[in-house]
């Protein structure tokens, strides 16, 4: 007998839409209405491809509770994201758990700049939007390499008050970086009662290095490699306050004041040759 | 029991013992002397009728001894490789007083593999009771307490958050102790009385335990004791350190030591510590071998006496060469100029009085500071309740290490709401946690009964 309300799937997770945004960042809407039911702004999914494949942790770009969705923009940067890249619209993933982690905590703060750099802006996309509707003051500052990895502009622009936008090399917004946009809102006196920063470690870092010189409170998401996302692997531990956190069930979001990144980036890096190997043996290379 | 060579198991993942064939299994069976008292059966904690299905096993009739395993156990072939027998129905024969016990546990595995190859009639379909009951957990507390249900005649669904059965028997006890295969297909058997399992389900985030309740007249959790411990000492989050949990999930149930032709790696060089030695330490020492590892330790405060190992698991660590390095406390990682763990700062130790354990209580020894070479860390020193569902789940009691509080029955503060395992007592065995799933079953159906008419 299939019980009658919590209808899960038996079977697979069907992508049901897929949008290339640039040549390595791919957007998906995924089947899983259980998950969309439940996920809120600031949490993540774990996904495994096929039989083989490793479980691998995404942050939830945007849901759809209606119609059963949830989004993923991902960068493909290691063999599992780059055999995800190449699959298409009607294809099915094996497996894809969630909402997993602790929703960001959404409240009406005043002030919120919300800081988002690379493929890091997908998941800050719900958290601006949730913010605004808590009736902050949204300014949002998206950052990226060049132009072209820029994503969900348009999107967020709709729901910002105000919105910054710069460029490594300057094709698109300002020349620099997000925290030098940022530096120039503190310089403006403008009161921020909080920031969100969310994209490539090293950014985080410096953001939050440079709120803690001017004290403003500042959330980062974190991204450590995972294995079941439950809690039970510790694989995902993170050093916050000089205390070990696991970022899968006390996290992703860390006050971004007391996370050790150096630690975090060494730990992510703990399988750089093993991924190479299996992106060329694959051929995804 | 005849089994593989040490120095060439040490290079594959296949199963170490081989197994009694028909004729041992037979002679091996005549020597049980069918006690009328049946101490034998008072040691199981699942209460198999042991002198009966040895009995049919003197008489050939292997699927009838099949039928009386099964009647008490859904993973005979699992328990026939795990359990701790010595301590439990081998520890209670009456031949153990005269020099070896009958090997019980060799025997369970022998018919339980015998009925897996020769393939088994499913018992006689019970009459629906139209109930629902949903399971959390698919590790041997669920699937026990789901099986058993099945079989009286309720619909069972078990959630699971990971996409495999088996829980601990999948992601912990490594394939050259329990091959996968053997899981799976003592899993099809539970599926084939009725039981649904569905995967990718985290009951608390996923589904709510309200919506369960909702639609369901009981639910059972079975949820395991998946929070690794670490040690707390300096350095312990370097690269290159893994929990036990981490490490066998990689190996076991992601099967990353078929890396690349599956995408999961792991990496572990030439030196690899094991910190504790309990039976997952062993696990976790005798893995690293096969993995590659050219010296393998296990490093643990105490000494031989107190190691909680089974004896079976330390003797085959020890063939296999694993190096022991007792009375020996790790007190700091040193890492390199990368971040890698390339040191264990350790301490001697002495033993003083007797602990609250009973253990007597290892002491450092003044100035003896010493550091290992290594290139990995395993940190095998326990694992508490996972915290998810007493989190979510409104006013659930917990105890002091925040196992659920239930009763002998396994019924919990709140009605309808049962546990057991190692949710419930904390890490232990198997076979614990299939007896709290048969216990919590049994009452289940009587709660349904009396309650919900």
């Amino acid at each position: 007998m299939v019980p009658q309300k919590i209808k899960v799937s038996f079977c697979m997770y069907e992508i049901l839409e897929k949008k290339v945004l640039s040549d390595a960042v791919k957007l998906m809407k995924i089947k899983a209405p259980l998950v969309a039911k439940k996920a809120q702004p600031g949490q993540f999914i774990i996904l495994r491809i096929d039989k083989k494949g490793e479980r691998i942790p995404l942050t939830i770009a945007d849901y759809d509770r209606k119609k059963g969705t949830i989004t993923i923009i991902f960068m493909e940067v290691g063999k599992t994201t780059k055999q995800l890249g190449l699959m298409k619209e009607g294809d099915k993933i094996l497996n894809f758990v969630g909402p997993l982690g602790i929703p960001s905590e959404i409240e009406n703060y005043g002030t919120v700049v919300c800081i988002g750099g690379g493929v890091g802006i997908a998941p800050l996309y719900p958290i601006i939007r949730a913010l605004k509707q808590a009736g902050n003051h949204v300014v949002t500052i998206l950052g990226a390499r060049n132009e072209e990895l820029l994503m969900l502009e348009k999107e967020i622009d709709e729901i910002s008050d105000e919105k910054h936008i710069c460029t490594d090399d300057g094709s698109k917004g300002t020349k620099g970086f997000v925290s030098d946009v940022l530096q120039k809102l503190i310089d403006d006196k403008i009161k921020i009662d909080i920031v969100w920063a969310i994209g490539p470690v090293i950014m985080m870092k410096v953001v939050a290095d440079l709120t803690r010189k001017y004290n403003i409170r500042t959330i980062v998401s974190l991204n450590p490699i995972m294995v079941d996302g439950t809690g039970m692997c510790g694989g995902c531990r993170v050093t916050v306050g000089g205390k070990t956190k696991f970022a899968c069930v006390d996290g992703p979001e860390f006050d971004g004041h007391q996370v050790d990144f150096e630690n975090l980036m060494l730990r992510n890096s703990r399988f750089v040759d093993e991924e190479k190997h299996s992106c060329k043996i694959s051929g995804v290379e | 029991m005849p089994e593989q060579d040490p120095k060439k198991r040490i290079n594959n993942f296949d199963e170490v013992p081989f197994g009694y064939d028909e004729q041992t299994a037979i002679a091996e069976a005549k020597r049980c002397l069918q006690c009328k008292n049946r101490p034998c059966v008072d040691g199981c904690p699942v209460g198999i009728d042991i002198p009966d299905f040895i009995k049919e096993i003197t008489e050939g009739d292997f699927e009838k001894a099949a039928v009386i395993l099964k009647n008490k156990t859904n993973l005979p072939a699992v328990c026939g490789r795990v359990c701790p027998y010595e301590e439990q129905c081998e520890g209670k024969c009456t031949l153990l007083k005269l020099g070896e016990p009958v090997g019980i546990g060799r025997l369970e595995r022998f018919v339980a593999d015998y009925i897996l190859r020769k393939g088994e009639k499913l018992p006689k379909k019970p009459v629906p009771t139209g109930k629902k009951i949903a399971v959390v957990g698919a590790g041997p507390a669920g699937l026990t307490c789901a099986g058993d249900l099945a079989k009286m005649g309720h619909s069972v669904v078990i959630f699971e958050a990971f996409h495999a059965p088996g829980g601990v028997l999948m992601y912990g006890i490594p394939e050259f102790r329990l091959p996968k295969e053997i899981v799976r297909k003592e899993v099809e058997y539970i599926e084939k009385l009725g039981v649904k399992i569905q995967y990718d389900v985290v009951v608390g985030k996923t589904i709510s335990v309200e919506e369960i309740l909702d639609e369901y007249d009981a639910v059972f959790f079975g949820t395991g004791a998946g929070l690794p411990s670490f040690l707390n000492i300096d350095g312990e989050n370097l690269a290159g350190i893994y929990s036990a949990n981490e490490f066998l999930t990689r190996v076991n149930m992601m099967k990353a030591y078929k890396f690349p032709e599956y995408d999961t790696p792991i990496k572990i060089g030439k030196k690899v510590a094991t910190f504790g030695a309990g039976n997952v330490a062993m696990d976790c020492a005798r893995t690293a071998l096969r993995l590659g590892a050219e010296k393998s330790y296990i490093i643990y405060r105490r000494s031989e006496k107190e190691m909680p190992a089974r004896n079976e698991e330390i003797e085959h660590a020890r063939e296999e060469g694993v190096i022991f390095k007792l009375l020996t406390n790790p007190i700091r990682f040193i890492g390199d100029e990368k971040g890698n763990v390339k040191q264990v700062g350790c301490i001697e130790m002495k033993l003083g009085g007797p602990d609250t354990s009973g253990r007597r209580r290892p002491i450092p020894v003044e100035g003896t500071e010493f550091k290992i070479d290594i290139d990995t860390a395993l940190i095998a020193i326990g694992q508490s309740p996972n915290p998810l569902i007493p989190q979510t789940t409104k006013g659930l009691e917990v105890e002091r290490w925040g196992n659920i509080k239930t009763d002998e029955q396994g019924r919990t503060n709140i009605p309808g709401i049962f546990a057991g395992g190692d949710i419930a007592t904390g890490a232990a065995t198997v076979i614990l946690a299939m007896g709290a799933g048969k216990r919590a079953a049994r009452s289940i159906d009587k709660y349904i009964k009396s309650n919900k008419q």
